[in-house]
């Protein structure tokens, strides 16, 4: 039925990830860095899709992450990355938490819109408070420490991939104990049979609201880790395009399964890149056209490819043995 | 019957949707392990007196008690908590998911919520019930296959199990055999009528076709224009030239 | 005193623009059933056309009252341009399927023409002063006014006022109204379908971009402020109800004179003053003041 469990091809991404800094140029180090640290939004926003809702205001727990690190560092001095890891979550999820008692009472285009609302607030605020946030400027964001240490320039850029790498397999593991757990599955069933689940006694809300917290704790860890990457945090990070980008990774990769959104993450980290390297003025439009191919050629993204591909390659090897 | 003895109690249960009655003052008592076929014309009333004591329509006026709680205006998922459960006129299923993992959420939902959102949704316990309630209801073959690839009799199988894995005290269900083929009727009805009598929950089911009710429920409730007009056992209820006239006259 | 005043044409000024886009992105709502993100693109793509072709004219030489045409002809180009082809070769192949599906295809399609614009006319602002210009200015508290302003206003409430009356007086009127307000009617009254939400797209995008011609001369044409505008519109409609036309004009009232007061009042607050107030209605009344609550049957 629904693999719940990581295929094989995960397991040697995995260990091609692991073995990365000692192969790869320092420039691809940057860009998988950061498109392990955004996969995590990334897979908030597809837990959602699962159960059929949108979310086009994500970019507020981004933002929450990334401004508490932004702010722990600019008033607090804090650096400490294992302080403002769970720091930033913990923020980001306590945020879900309020936004979340509302969120959960709709659905369609009202929880998308309601959700832009909250994230557009959010901007709002960013930019206006400028004395506090650093306005259209933003904030930086010094590199963070470990355990008090700063690491030595020669291993800091794979130090920091490491611990990306780290943490989104830590989230890997919890997602799918997640999708495994009646909760996870409760929320597929949303998107096909709300009556049924009201009609067993189980809350529809309830499953949402849970799912919120886990999905907003999330865009905050990846806001957090966005901060430390870059260096350099900006109230856009709340605009609702950049909520629009994060659906996109979702749907490029493929929201039907956890490995997906890492996928569709590198593939839009290096897609921006080169874009950004050939056709600088025309981004937007390079993502819209991407946006459109897959939507109207492959829905499922990036992700059933490989799916197409396994099958008729595990098709043809049981053929051969039987055969 | 005393209170304490009727698994349910409906007093004056009114309810009018633009002027009309669809329900009048209705006074209905069941007792524990009892099977009753309600039967009526279209517009009768009859889903919308299962709609309202289930829960999702509020009476106008009357109270509904269920063992002697007061059920009235509670939502249809309190309802369930408190042992309703429900079966469809079109099966409410979750389409993307296998045939089993529909009944292991129904389990799981009814294990009380603390314990549904940690450990996996495949766990022994689960595995086995819902096995075992599999084959009671003869789906064990289609376990692991997909929903879309049960045949009609079957998804009416499966949506009266998702309600039956909830352990409710009374069940109801709305037309078990509207959309099955005549040659499955009977089948899927022996089926239903078995597995209930074997945990002993009380049994209401709605139905258009008389000859289902006449074999298979031990009392008759007859629905016309919003209130009950008859009441008693099959045979000489549906006898009744009046009832016939309310009924078939009519359709 | 004068201060209320101002705040007043102001507002109503914003509310006549907000409800050309709304009232278009509301009908594209409630026959089609789809969000239409791109609303803001096109309605921008309206501005630089009509902004283009005046220009042009006037270039050419032509007597500054041509300018009005040419605003009117660019809306309609880019109305009846964009319209059938984002439904037919886009919307059509859509229909039906998952909602972040819908969303992503018209946000898509957003992105596309907000760098469309910035491709073909370039980055620096576009400025077409003559229709604003050529009506004059009044005084009013003090304050200088333009007759221009007056005009968005009076053609506002003449497009709101031959809605009406299509709605009422038209077959095709009382049809879309059918439809927004059941679906299945379309099947049964035996239209054609396709052509119908053709028709009714288009309209929506030529709401859209007439409203960018209007407002054209009364500001500097630069690329992003389409975004803007996209989140006002959403605003509006969330606000008035989606699907209700009524609910567009009211709910661009509602925003035109928030945005007004915040502007004079408290400048701080404009931006959060409307994502707040589209907080507070999605919350009291989800469905918008004029929206209709949908009632599940099973």
């Amino acid at each position: 039925m629904w693999s719940n469990r990581p295929p094989l091809a995960a397991l040697v991404g995995a260990v091609l990830l692991m073995a990365a800094p000692l192969v790869v140029p320092s420039w691809i180090l940057f860009i998988l860095t950061l498109a392990l640290a955004k996969f995590m939004v990334v897979l908030a926003v597809a837990l959602f899709l699962r159960a059929g809702l949108v979310s086009f205001g994500h970019g507020l727990f981004y933002a929450v992450g990334a401004y508490t690190v932004g702010f722990a560092v600019k008033w607090a001095g804090l650096r400490e990355a294992l302080l403002l890891v769970p720091l930033g979550t913990l923020c980001a999820a306590v945020v879900a938490a309020c936004v979340g008692v509302v969120m959960a009472r709709y659905r369609g285009v009202f929880f998308a819109m309601l959700n832009l609302a909250f994230s557009m607030i959010v901007y709002a605020a960013l930019l206006k408070l400028y004395w506090l946030t650093g306005g259209t400027d933003g904030l930086g964001v010094r590199p963070p420490t470990f355990l008090g240490a700063l690491p030595p320039r020669t291993i800091a850029r794979m130090s920091y991939y490491y611990m990306t790498l780290a943490i989104a397999g830590g989230v890997i593991y919890a997602v799918y104990r997640f999708l495994a757990s009646p909760l996870g599955y409760f929320l597929k069933a949303l998107g096909e049979n709300e009556i049924r689940i009201e009609y067993s006694g189980e809350s529809a809300r309830r499953v949402i609201y849970l799912t919120y917290i886990l999905s907003g704790a999330l865009g905050g860890l990846s806001g957090v880790l966005v901060a430390f990457t870059v260096g350099h945090i900006v109230p856009e990070y709340a605009f609702w395009i950049q909520s629009g980008e994060f659906v996109f990774v979702a749907l490029l990769g493929g929201y039907g399964s956890v490995p997906g959104p890492l996928v569709g993450a590198i593939a839009f980290e290096f897609i921006r890149t080169y874009a950004s390297k050939y056709a600088p003025e025309a981004w937007q439009m390079t993502l819209g056209l991407i946006m459109l191919a897959i939507i109207l050629f492959r829905p499922g993204g990036l992700w059933t490819i490989y799916e197409a591909l396994a099958g008729r390659f595990s098709q043809r090897w049981r053929g051969a043995e039987s055969g | 019957m005393a209170d304490t003895e009727a698994i349910l109690r409906t007093i004056d249960l009114t309810r009018s949707f633009d002027m009309v009655k669809a329900a009048d003052a209705i006074n209905v008592t069941m007792g524990h392990g009892e099977l009753v076929g309600i039967v009526g014309a279209n517009g009768s009333g009859k889903t919308t007196f299962l709609n309202l004591i289930t829960g999702y329509v509020k009476p106008d006026h009357g109270r509904i008690l269920m063992m002697g709680h007061d059920c009235t205006g509670l939502s249809p998922r309190r309802i369930t908590k408190l042992g309703i459960a429900r079966s469809f006129q079109v099966p409410q299923l979750y389409t993307g998911l296998s045939v089993r993992e529909n009944v292991l959420l129904s389990l799981a939902a009814a294990s009380g919520n603390s314990a549904s959102f940690w450990g996996p949704l495949y766990r022994r316990p689960w595995l086995g019930e819902s096995g075992e309630i599999l084959d009671r209801f003869g789906l064990k073959s289609y376990a692991e296959r997909s929903v879309a690839e049960l045949p009609e009799g079957g998804r009416k199988l499966l949506d009266i199990a998702l309600s039956f894995a909830l352990k409710p005290r009374l069940l109801l269900m709305d037309e078990p055999t509207s959309g099955v083929s005549v040659e499955d009727k009977f089948q899927v009805m022996d089926t239903l009528v078995r597995v209930l009598r074997e945990s002993d929950i009380t049994t209401i089911f709605v139905e258009h076709d008389m000859e289902v009710v006449q074999r298979y429920s031990r009392r008759v409730l007859v629905f016309d224009n919003g209130r009950v007009m008859a009441d008693g056992d099959p045979i000489s209820v549906l006898a009744d030239v009046e009832v016939r006239k309310a009924v078939l006259g009519r359709e | 005193m004068a201060l209320l005043t101002i705040i007043g044409l102001d507002g109503a000024v914003f509310a006549a623009i907000l409800f050309l886009i709304a009232v278009g992105l509301t009908l594209i709502f409630g026959v089609l059933r789809i969000l239409n993100v791109a609303h803001g693109g096109i309605y921008a793509f309206g501005a630089y056309t009509g902004t283009y072709l005046a220009l042009g004219l006037l270039g050419l030489g032509y007597s500054p009252y041509w300018s009005y045409l040419m605003l009117l002809a660019g809306a309609l180009l880019v109305g009846l341009t964009f319209g059938p082809v984002i439904e037919r070769l886009f919307l059509r192949r859509i229909y039906g399927q998952a909602e972040a599906i819908q969303l992503l295809l018209t946000f898509s399609i957003f992105l596309i023409l907000d760098d469309l614009m910035k491709l073909i006319w370039g980055t620096q602002p576009m400025f077409v002063s003559a229709p604003y210009v050529l009506l004059g200015q009044f005084s009013v508290a003090g304050i200088t006014y333009s007759w221009y302003h007056i005009l968005l206003i009076g053609l506002s409430v003449a497009f709101g006022g031959s809605l009406v009356w299509v709605v009422r007086g038209t077959r095709f009127g009382k049809l879309v109204v059918a439809v927004i307000h059941d679906r299945e009617i379309s099947v049964a009254v035996g239209i054609n379908v396709n052509r119908f939400y053709t028709v009714a797209f288009t309209l929506g995008a030529l709401c859209a971009a007439v409203g960018g011609a209007l407002i054209a001369p009364t500001i500097s044409v630069v690329p992003g402020f389409a975004v803007d505008v996209t989140v006002l519109a959403f605003a509006v409609i969330a606000i008035g109800g989606m699907g209700s036309l009524e609910g567009a004009a009211l709910g661009a009232l509602i925003v035109g004179l928030a945005r007004a007061l915040a502007i004079h009042l408290l400048p701080e607050l404009e931006l959060v003053a409307i994502y707040l107030m589209m907080v507070l209605v999605l919350l009291i009344r989800p469905q918008g003041l004029f929206g209709e609550v949908e009632l599940r049957r099973i």
